[in-house]
């Protein structure tokens, strides 16, 4: 088998080529970085590599271990020691991770490597993946066009074959929405279903790490290593990790599913909307029931998560200053000159634009106006939820309102770009779990731009949100289908 | 500098101890104006007698028993540090 041919494999055909002997944990490496030099000069997935700590790991790999001598690719907002971790910021320039994150951790002993830390929006903050200060990332389906974000690289390397799976958080939406506009499975799990502790913090009642795969099943896979409590992260939940690939291939009868009316909006692309009402009829005739459902405040939380999200930031962000890692500005008179300079130096401007605002809805005078008033609205939101599963027992939307938009399309209007997380971030508001799986393609331009169907589902009820979106999965053909890697990218 | 909201940038980015030229702040403070404007929506929302939602779900008082375990080491801490001697950060003078 060449690399190529390697490379294009999911992590469960991989898993039994590797434990039937037939190819070991090093040429599987070395198919990834052949595919990696031959194609990400032009895609951008990757911020960094190291190929030799990755040799080293394969050569020990325990191919009988859940995710034997598999490499995963990690968001670059992730602590993997000796590696950097630039959050694709300027301000972490030369610093290099002390220790692993929990999630990194429990990789490792669940067999697999973790090779390689993507390109993000600067500190997750974006829908795009063009607020990295690093480099930009294209999509592998139309180059002209954003991967999405913030998770923007790890959904490019998977869906281009630079990745077998990867990891990525999502605070708006930043790994599913990114994962529907490359054509790719993005979990966000349940609020403190998985441990943050080593994921760089944005907003911390929000951030949630998940898995970016080619499959549903390799989903489940990585969430089976990496959920679970951690005494670490004091919000991370002591509930009982389920068996997720197990609860894979149950068939969807006496499955509820709602639609949510107010999620059928103006404003959905006519392909995307075409594409999910197909997948409603599809899962009908799985056997599931369809209902709709109402979640009355969704119009607000957009709102309400600029407001939290970016309060969050301006505390969590205020570690940055150049005293103990990162960059530090040069010859500062005094310590005031060193906090102001280091950071206009070494933020980009949607980093500092979200800092202002969130320290501006803490300020004395306006903590009620704006953040005392967007918790309870945030409440309010939860409510909505917990009614809608009282009646069914899984929520069906587009994951994004869009297919891939142009790159530089909605850099210079903040606001447009916040409102492509329109059906993502209700979901971290309440903490609840959510996954984009293909649904199909919009034609535009002589491209086909993936759509991605997003199901949402109650509080630690990833297995049965996995469960549908792998009956979905299997009944269609989205999931087979990979990117015409352009011109410019088929060097290999 | 202030444009159609409440929100001085130049100020504010002064408490978050952000410099800024003068005509980032002028870009920032028309868009941040327009967020502002967008999220005046949340004033129609009756919020009367609910609470506040600060994390999703509802985890209180979690606690850890009280003992020493291995962390990094103060050479481990300052691996990242720009500047450094005898084992502290170097910052500039704070105190005269």
């Amino acid at each position: 088998m060449t690399g190529n041919h390697l490379a294009a494999l999911s992590i469960a055909d991989l898993q039994s080529l590797l434990r039937s002997r037939e190819v070991s944990s090093r040429e599987v490496i070395d198919s990834l970085r052949e595919r990696i030099e031959a194609i990400d000069g032009d895609l951008g997935a990757y911020l960094s590599l190291d190929v030799e700590a990755a040799i080293k790991e394969a050569e020990h790999a325990n191919v009988d271990l859940p995710l034997g001598g598999i490499p995963i690719a990690i968001k670059d907002i992730i602590n993997v020691m000796g590696q950097p971790c630039s959050c694709a910021s300027k301000i972490l320039d030369g610093y290099r991770a002390p220790y692993d994150a929990t999630v990194i951790q429990k990789l490792r002993a669940a067999g697999a490597i973790p090779f390689g830390k993507t390109n993000l929006d600067e500190f997750a903050m974006g829908s795009s993946t063009e607020n990295s200060a690093v480099k930009s990332t294209c999509n592998p389906w139309d180059p002209s066009r954003v991967p999405g974000g913030s998770s923007g690289g790890s959904a490019a390397a998977v869906a281009a074959d630079e990745a077998f799976g990867a990891l990525g958080s999502d605070t708006g939406g930043s790994i599913r929405q990114p994962a529907a506009l490359c054509g790719v499975v993005g979990l966000k799990p349940t609020y403190g279903r998985i441990s943050r502790f080593g994921l760089v913090a944005f907003a911390s009642s929000l951030d949630q790490i998940g898995p970016v795969t080619k499959t549903v099943r390799d989903a489940a896979v990585i969430m089976s290593a990496i959920a679970g409590h951690d005494p670490l992260d004091s919000t991370s939940l002591n509930a009982p990790v389920p068996d997720y690939v197990g609860s894979l291939g149950k068939d969807l009868r006496g499955v509820r599913l709602g639609v949510p009316k107010e999620y059928m909006i103006e404003g959905i692309d006519p392909q995307v909307r075409a594409a999910i009402d197909a997948a409603v009829k599809q899962l009908n005739s799985l056997g599931a029931e369809i209902i709709e459902v109402s979640l009355p405040s969704t119009e607000y939380a957009i709102a309400v998560y600029y407001i939290i999200a970016t309060a969050e930031a301006s505390a969590n962000l205020a570690r940055f200053d150049g005293v103990r890692y990162g960059y530090r500005a040069e010859n500062p008179q005094d310590v005031l000159d060193l906090y102001g300079r280091t950071r206009e130096e070494g933020f980009g401007p949607e980093v500092k634009r979200r800092i202002i605002l969130g320290t501006y809805v803490l300020s004395s005078g306006y903590y009620d106006a704006y953040y005392l008033r967007a918790q309870k609205v945030r409440e309010l939101i939860r409510r909505d939820f917990t009614s809608a599963f009282e009646k069914v027992d899984a929520l069906i939307s587009p994951t994004s309102p869009v297919a891939a938009f142009k790159v530089g399309e909605r850099v210079a209007d903040p606001l447009q770009m916040y409102l492509a997380d329109i059906f993502t971030i209700a979901a971290n508001l309440a903490g609840i779990c959510g996954i984009s799986v293909p649904c199909g393609f919009a034609e535009l331009n002589g491209h086909r731009l993936p759509i991605g169907l997003q199901l949402l589902g109650k509080p630690l009820d990833e297995a049965r949100i996995l469960q549908i979106a792998h009956a979905y999965e299997q009944s269609t053909e989205w999931h087979k289908a990979r990117p015409p890697i352009a011109p410019s990218l088929s060097k290999a | 500098m202030a444009g159609s909201s409440d929100l001085d940038v130049a100020d504010v980015a002064r408490v978050a101890r952000i410099n800024l030229r003068e005509d980032e702040a002028k870009i920032f403070q028309k868009q941040l104006d327009d967020v502002l404007k967008y999220v005046e929506k949340l004033r129609q929302v009756d919020v009367t007698g609910v609470d506040m939602t600060g994390h999703a779900l509802p985890v209180f008082n979690v606690f850890r028993d009280d003992a020493p375990r291995d962390w990094f080491t103060a050479d481990q801490a300052l691996t990242n540090a720009s500047r450094q001697a005898n084992g502290l950060f170097v910052v500039p003078r704070v105190v005269e």
